[in-house]
């Protein structure tokens, strides 16, 4: 019975690591402040979600999951290419606000509020990754290639452009660098993780809804950025472990549920304050929030 | 090499740049000087793109680059050096370099393309002999944030000096600058320049913009009032003028 509950918390903190690192491309290394990283989950999540119902196999969907959310990552750096810090912010948070708007009142593509129930779970040559403990294994392989793969950019000499441009983008133009391409490369390459993420989750629930991507489902992506530390996957892995159990235990001190959901939200809060006050770099981070 | 043709720029009702003209002669160094509010930054600033102008032309190396965009003219040959801090500070000296010698660096393959070893081990010797040149070498390794001023004006030089270009810009390089360290940093323009850059340079120290430049340009009230050696510039009288008042 535990370890079941203790596969359950590792396979959403497996699909939550995903959205952080991927978040941390674009927040920690390349300074776009991102506050629609959601609605990149919520992309993938439907456009799997959809595409398997209607019989593609796994696989298919769960790379085209990615490849949507990529597309979507890239038309949304084309208007907000300028725009920076708080600006930014509010215009990706906007971009969230759509996404759940569509999600919600598209009733004949999403089901509207009712959702997606019966999201097949994953199959890979006739094996069914039914049992929660084998889709525990799928999510920590996938989180394994998507965090080399993210750690493979962010040293490259590619991923020092994106740093430059965090630090100063006016000198990294004056040094020839396209910022335009670059800063659309990496909103792009972070929704592709972000999709990949949402496709995780669907199949994993196997029932989507609008209600699991509002800016609710954003707070506790951004409390593991900020509290693991900006620039820095190592804290990224260690802060999406910590906040994904931290919560657990007031399940298990017997307060009623109506008080555990509130309580998470109120902890990944006061949890982040107090980061930002006493430690505003993280735990692991090389940036100071500015 | 630089031509500027009546080059007009002003910010609401302020005239920074006013039918400014002038040239830009290959192979030597010119200092652009002129009293604080001349118009000599806004010049640089829309010259290396930063700025858009109102109207006018700017011909280099025989093309129009007006209102091209920053990376453009970069890529055309131009590198210049801000008057304030610009570098990246939380990066090391060497990846702040590597950034100015490195142009495939935006290609997304070269994420997953490791950089060929003569390539990379020519990159590196061609950062160990610059540091060496200012005396930094031990410093490599180092976060820029976490160099003084003086250190991080010199780091900054050499990314300017290291990205390719055929024409440097220099914003005020010895601002600040302790006067061994503007030895030095004299001492680098001048092998620049026997080496054959062409060099503009804007500069408040009279002694050093003197001691370095073979022709002059002074601004005053967004145009250019003269140009000529610094022999000439030291006793023109409309230069006296223009940094003390009317006498």
């Amino acid at each position: 019975m535990f370890s079941a509950y203790l596969i359950h918390l590792l396979i959403l903190a497996g699909i939550y690591l995903i959205l952080a690192i991927s978040l941390q491309l674009a927040v920690g290394f390349s300074g776009l402040l991102n506050l629609g990283h959601i609605a990149f989950y919520a992309i993938g999540a439907y456009t799997s979600a959809l595409l398997s119902l209607a019989g593609w196999p796994w696989w298919l969907c769960l790379i085209l999951a990615g490849i949507v959310s990529m597309i979507f990552g890239f038309l949304l750096s084309l208007p907000t290419n300028k725009l920076k810090g708080d600006y930014l912010a509010l215009a990706t948070l906007g971009f969230s606000f759509v996404i759940y708007a569509v999600a919600l009142n598209w009733t004949g593509l999403t089901r509207g509020p009712l959702g997606l129930p019966g999201i097949p779970k994953p199959s890979l040559f006739d094996f069914v990754f039914s049992d929660n403990l084998a889709f525990l294994i799928l999510t920590v392989i996938i989180a394994v290639i998507s965090y080399f793969i993210i750690k493979r950019i962010v040293s490259s000499p590619f991923g020092k452009v994106l740093e430059a441009i965090r630090d100063d983008e006016l000198a990294t133009k004056v040094l020839g660098k396209n910022t335009f391409k670059m800063k659309t490369y990496a909103l792009g390459i972070s929704a592709f993780f972000a999709g990949i993420a949402g496709s995780l989750y669907a199949h994993y629930i196997t029932f989507i809804d609008p209600s699991s991507f509002t800016l609710l489902q954003l707070i506790p992506v951004i409390a593991i950025v900020i509290i693991g530390g900006l620039a820095s996957l190592k804290g990224t892995i260690i802060a999406a472990i910590i906040l994904v159990l931290l919560p657990e235990p007031l399940r298990f001190i017997g307060f009623p549920s109506s008080i555990v959901g509130p309580a998470r939200q109120i902890i990944y809060a006061l949890l982040l304050l107090l980061i930002l006050i006493y430690k505003p770099k993280g735990f692991y981070g090389k940036v100071e929030l500015e | 090499m630089l031509k500027i043709q009546n080059l007009k720029k002003h910010f609401g009702g302020v005239r920074a740049v006013n039918d400014c003209s002038f040239e830009v002669k290959k192979n030597i160094i010119t200092a652009l000087i002129g009293p604080n509010g001349a118009g000599k930054s806004t010049v640089f600033n829309i010259i290396s793109g930063i700025l858009k102008t109102d109207s006018g032309r700017i011909i280099f190396d025989g093309k129009d680059i007006i209102n091209l965009s920053p990376e453009k003219i970069s890529n055309l040959g131009t590198s210049r050096l801000f008057q304030q801090s610009q570098l990246f500070n939380n990066l090391t000296v060497k990846e702040n370099l590597l950034l100015a010698l490195n142009n495939e660096d935006t290609k997304f393959w070269s994420a997953f393309v490791k950089t060929s070893v003569d390539k990379k081990n020519k990159f590196e010797e061609k950062i160990k002999e610059m540091l060496k040149l200012i005396d930094l070498e031990e410093f490599e390794n180092t976060l820029a944030r976490g160099l003084s001023y003086g250190q991080k004006r010199l780091v900054e030089l050499l990314r300017a000096i290291l990205n390719p270009h055929i024409f440097l810009m220099l914003d005020e390089p010895v601002a600040g600058v302790n006067p061994k360290l503007r030895n030095v940093i004299a001492e680098v323009l001048l092998k620049l320049k026997r080496q054959g850059e062409t060099i503009l340079l804007i500069e408040h120290d009279m002694n050093f913009a003197f001691g370095v430049s073979d022709e002059v340009i002074v601004m005053d009230e967004g145009k250019v009032i003269v140009q000529g050696t610094p022999e000439e510039i030291k006793n023109n009288p409309k230069v006296l003028e223009a940094y003390l008042g009317e006498c």
